[in-house]
């Protein structure tokens, strides 16, 4: 069997974000500008965490489009490695699009309900790596193997609504893996699912990434999740970074009023707060 | 005190054209004293939002009370129906919906939403003035912390949080003795949310009413409530105040969904998650539904389904934290 050809150089660049903004302009009876990023600058190194932490309409997802390039940016730049992101086109939008996977919010509407998972991850192996059909269903086990779902012969028959919500984001995120990635963009991965399967997911993306060594852009709201899967966390509020750090060194110190806001919203059963 | 609401082996089984009929609600019995503010929590799909349809009498098919007798103010609603559930209703029940916010006439204004609830629920004889739903109104919205003249808005006018709140004062309207509070915030962004769920408590300690708040969110639940039920595969499996599960031992369950929470701030954040699925509700259990996934299941817990019995000050329906006396004998 002829091995597949690298799809990717091996080494993972850096994501940078350099004074990006984003004006939405609405049309209509109410006409107006939305700046929903706003002059943001900020690194992914090469095989870090970094979390986007915000509330609604903070602009975090705005970035995370604008970071996979499903939409352009009002100003500013944006380069993996050596490439622009922000002026990509066709052909090689699709090649960046095989080395940089995005995990959604929703594993019930982020799956074609008339799918089974065996063919919604066949389908990058063949598109991407050029895999022959035989090929991607091998690799297919492979895939849900490393996202627990086992035994896989079962798991790849299985059509979404077979599935639990975990277990449809473990589908979602074996999909964002198929191609071999090198970051992954999770908005909100975990919002969706109950408390008692988060921590699996959550696991499960910090052990990919440090055993793959891809970087990882994780969008959350939520300042626990955050914790656990990220390094450092850039705080967002009204499309800007009003803080940023270390995780720990941010959640204990928090300097910004915002960010206070926020880990004060957060109502967490210990025995403190009884 | 007589107690408000009084539910005895309520069971409902959701039951769809031509698929297998799903027992939501099985066997429960809850007390429900003047005042009190209870929480309901479990993971989705537990039947915590059917079980709080049954007892205001809203499920609808394929959704069915199977049985048992929900005495709500001295009067077994399970018996009722059109006029006199709707009369027993109207004399205190209210509920707050997830969506409720979503809920609202897009081309009516909050101020015709009151007026045709007052209308259309105003005792014989009574008048229901102009200036009697604006006073009526203003004092509503002061209470949700709206000003007065949210009244003449449309719904598209305002955010989120303070259409959410428009639903809370509707809810208020007619004076509630029991208000079902279903996951009110869970829609709301997460500042948003602690602001409003502030305001419920705050409603709830005012103006006495009683309440449940159904919800997946422990935290939530455990700041708000005095009182928790944790449901798990259609039963109450653990009943306790809410002050005192944060310490001591607790049904395997609910020690697991407190271990999936943990302060962001810690030096060391240990988070837990519970292994496996929910069950399928559709397929009856013989013993304890949490049996699979659960560290400390014994023999005994796959064939014989635990009663509720005292553990601490509450009850827990667990055959190794909770054993109920005399269990030897029944054993299997």
């Amino acid at each position: 069997m002829p091995e597949s050809p690298p799809v990717h150089p091996p080494e993972v660049p850096p994501l940078q974000v350099d004074a990006l903004t984003k004006v939405f302009q609405s049309r209509g009876r109410h006409r107006g500008k939305v700046t929903a990023v706003d002059d943001v600058t900020f690194t992914v190194e090469p095989g870090a965490a970094v979390g986007l932490v915000g509330a609604s309409g903070s602009g975090k997802s705005t970035i995370a489009k604008l970071v996979t390039a499903s939409e352009r940016p009002t100003s500013g730049a944006i380069s993996f490695g050596d490439v622009r992101v922000d002026r990509l086109r066709r052909r090689s939008l699709r090649e960046f699009h095989s080395r940089v996977q995005m995990v959604f919010q929703d594993p019930y509407g982020a799956l074609n309900p008339l799918h089974t998972a065996e063919y919604t991850l066949s389908r990058p192996l063949q598109n991407f790596l050029g895999l022959s059909a035989g090929e991607a269903r091998a690799r297919v086990h492979d895939l849900l193997e490393t996202v627990g779902l086992t035994p896989t012969a079962q798991y790849a028959a299985k059509l979404p609504h077979q599935l639990s919500g975990g277990q449809r984001q473990r589908v979602v995120i074996a999909r964002a893996l198929a191609c071999e990635p090198q970051l992954i963009v999770a908005d909100e991965p975990v919002s969706m699912l109950d408390v008692s399967l988060r921590a699996g997911v959550l696991r499960l993306l910090e052990s990919l990434r440090r055993e793959r060594g891809l970087s990882l852009l994780y969008i959350t709201h939520d300042l626990l999740s955050a914790r656990v899967v990220t390094d450092q966390i850039l705080v967002m509020s009204q499309g800007r970074i009003v803080e940023r750090g270390e995780t720990l060194q941010v959640l204990q110190h928090p300097q910004h009023d915002y960010t206070v806001a926020l880990l004060d919203a957060v109502a967490a059963p210990t025995a403190d707060s009884a | 005190m007589a107690p408000l609401l009084e539910a005895r082996a309520v069971n409902v089984v959701y039951q769809p054209a031509g698929g297998a009929p799903v027992h939501a609600v099985r066997d429960v019995s809850l007390t429900l004293a003047q005042g009190e503010f209870v929480g309901l929590v479990g993971e989705s799909g537990c039947g915590k939002s059917t079980l709080g349809y049954a007892l205001t009498r809203l499920l609808q098919p394929p959704a069915h009370l199977t049985g048992g007798q929900i005495r709500f103010d001295g009067v077994d609603l399970a018996g009722l129906d059109g006029e006199a559930l709707r009369r027993q209703r109207r004399n205190g029940i209210a509920m707050v919906l997830q969506s409720g916010m979503n809920a609202l006439n897009p081309v009516r204004t909050i101020g015709a939403h009151l007026r045709d609830i007052m209308r259309a629920h105003s005792r014989e004889g009574e008048s229901v003035s102009r200036d009697a739903v604006r006073r009526r109104g203003e004092e509503l919205l002061a209470a949700v912390r709206l000003e007065p003249e949210v009244l003449g808005r449309y719904p598209h006018e305002l955010s989120g949080g303070m259409r959410q709140r428009v639903s809370i004062a509707l809810a208020l309207s007619l004076d509630p003795k029991l208000i079902v509070f279903d996951e009110p915030t869970t829609a709301l962004d997460v500042i948003v949310q602690g602001a409003v769920m502030q305001t419920i408590k705050d409603l709830q300690r005012e103006r006495g009413f009683t309440a449940i708040l159904i919800s997946h969110d422990l935290g939530v639940v455990l700041e708000a409530t005095s009182r928790i039920m944790v449901m798990y595969a259609g039963r109450i499996v653990e009943d306790q105040p809410s002050g005192d599960l944060l310490t001591g031992r607790h049904h395997p369950y609910t020690e697991a969904l407190l271990g999936c929470y943990a302060d962001p701030r810690a030096d060391v954040v240990e988070l837990g998650g519970i292994p496996g699925t929910p069950p399928d509700l559709s397929v009856e259990q013989p013993g304890c539904a949490f049996t699979p996934r659960c560290p400390f299941a014994v023999d005994t817990c796959a064939h014989v389904v635990p009663p509720l019995a005292g553990l601490g000050a509450g009850r827990a329906a667990c055959h190794v934290r909770a054993p109920e006396q005399g269990r030897e004998q029944v054993g299997a």
